[in-house]
């Protein structure tokens, strides 16, 4: 499964009317710490290939609007939306399996 | 004792995936070491730095860059390397066991400990509350979403006064607070934060309490041998006063000093044979990037004659 990349334009139809949680990775490219979670976020797509779930980056230069009403303050950001709503979110650098564990809760 | 046979036993473990642990994978693995990197941040602390300019080779790269490149390289010649944190290391008949938090056991014959520092906290009660949300501890990462806002930033070092001059492109006003009479960062950053008239600096001082429910809304500032404070109201408190070093999951194997670094001689051993350490964890001093690949690379060549020794 490839990632999804997101913009102001596409977020509602991909995210919010999702039938499936998407977790969504919030970067930037001056950022080097979101830059190093590339792979990573990148691998735990593949690892979910054919599960019910999306995965998805947004880029806060080019979904400045979404960034900002989601109150993004600090990236690398994590959110995970269901149903429209955010179930869970988490700052900073992750490991992939920490990433996967919140996945898989979100799944079940 | 019975080792499975599809137990793979490494002949070095690298704990930490920054500059110490990479290079000294690149060292280890061109001497035919079968090695392992557990890192929990690729890259570590040096991926924060925008930009880095004293990298030998490079007038300028990226931190994460130069960190890229280090990671590709020590694969290319072999070394594997985990994305994951180990959180417990025992020595049984000269093998170390390796758990990280996700369950998985490593087992080496070898260890280095590179797995550097993490920024040191202000140590107020709602700061966890506030992080990523208000509280940041990377400039370079954040500083742009403060558009227009007021920012404290808190520290007196390189990394506050860089902080200082990134914000202060930003945001509206920038407060600058440091606990001594004098900045300890190169004077020629010194005076480029005086020239600016949006960072107002204020010496002898610490923020004594957060302010906010949802989000911050200011801090209180007062000298540090106490007295009187003042209110300022900012909307994020960028945290620049330098590092600890998180040890508490080897304390029992290795000697630490009193700031939990761990004791190394110049061959980059520790107390216990078959255990190096490397870099910022260490009680090398000056933290630097080129340091702390130089530290990683004596660590593999010790761990490489150690190997060789219990081989013979």
């Amino acid at each position: 499964m490839a990632e999804v990349i997101l913009n102001d334009q596409n977020f509602e139809n991909e995210v919010l009317k999702s039938d499936v949680p998407v977790l969504v990775d919030f970067w930037a490219p001056w950022c080097g710490p979101c830059k190093m979670m590339g792979p990573i976020v990148e691998e735990v797509a593949k690892k979910f290939e054919g599960k019910p779930v999306k995965v998805a980056k947004l880029n806060v230069d080019e979904a400045a609007a979404t960034a900002e009403k989601y109150n993004v303050m600090s990236i690398p950001t994590f959110k995970i939306f269901k149903g429209g709503e955010v179930v869970d979110e988490f700052v900073g650098v992750q490991t992939k399996e920490e990433i996967m564990k919140r996945l898989e809760k979100v799944i079940k | 004792m019975h080792f499975s046979l599809c137990t793979f036993v490494y002949d070095l473990i690298i704990i930490g995936g920054g500059p110490a642990g990479l290079t000294a994978a690149i060292y280890a693995a061109r001497r035919a070491v079968k090695t392992l990197v557990l890192a929990k941040e690729f890259g570590g602390q040096a991926v924060y730095a925008s930009k880095v300019e004293n990298f030998p080779g490079f007038d300028m790269i990226a931190g994460y860059e130069l960190m890229e490149k280090m990671k590709a390289q020590a694969e290319h010649l072999g070394a594997e390397v985990k994305n994951a944190e180990a959180n417990e290391i025992k020595k049984e008949n000269d093998i170390f066991f390796i758990r990280d938090k996700d369950g998985n056991s490593h087992e080496g014959k070898s260890l280095i400990l590179s797995f550097g520092a993490v920024p040191r906290k202000l140590g107020l009660p709602n700061e966890d509350k506030f992080k990523g949300n208000g509280i940041s501890y990377c400039a370079t990462c954040d500083a742009p979403f403060y558009r227009n806002k007021n920012v404290a930033v808190v520290g007196g070092g390189n990394a506050a006064l860089d902080a200082a001059l990134l914000l202060a492109k930003f945001a509206k006003q920038v407060y600058l607070i440091h606990r001594r009479d004098e900045f300890k960062g190169e004077v020629v950053r010194v005076n480029e934060v005086k020239k600016l008239s949006n960072i107002e600096i204020i010496l002898n001082s610490e923020v004594k309490e957060i302010k906010g429910e949802k989000n911050i809304t200011g801090v209180a500032v007062g000298k540090v041998d106490g007295g009187e404070t003042q209110d300022l109201e900012v909307n994020g408190i960028f945290v620049e006063i330098g590092h600890i070093v998180e040890s508490d999951f080897v304390s029992k194997m290795v000697a630490l000093d009193e700031q939990k670094q761990i004791i190394v001689n110049n061959k980059n051993e520790t107390n216990v044979a078959g255990v190096f350490a490397a870099g910022d964890a260490t009680t090398v001093p000056y933290k630097q990037i080129v340091i702390a690949a130089g530290e990683g690379a004596k660590a593999a060549l010790s761990a490489y004659s150690y190997l060789q020794k219990v081989r013979s």
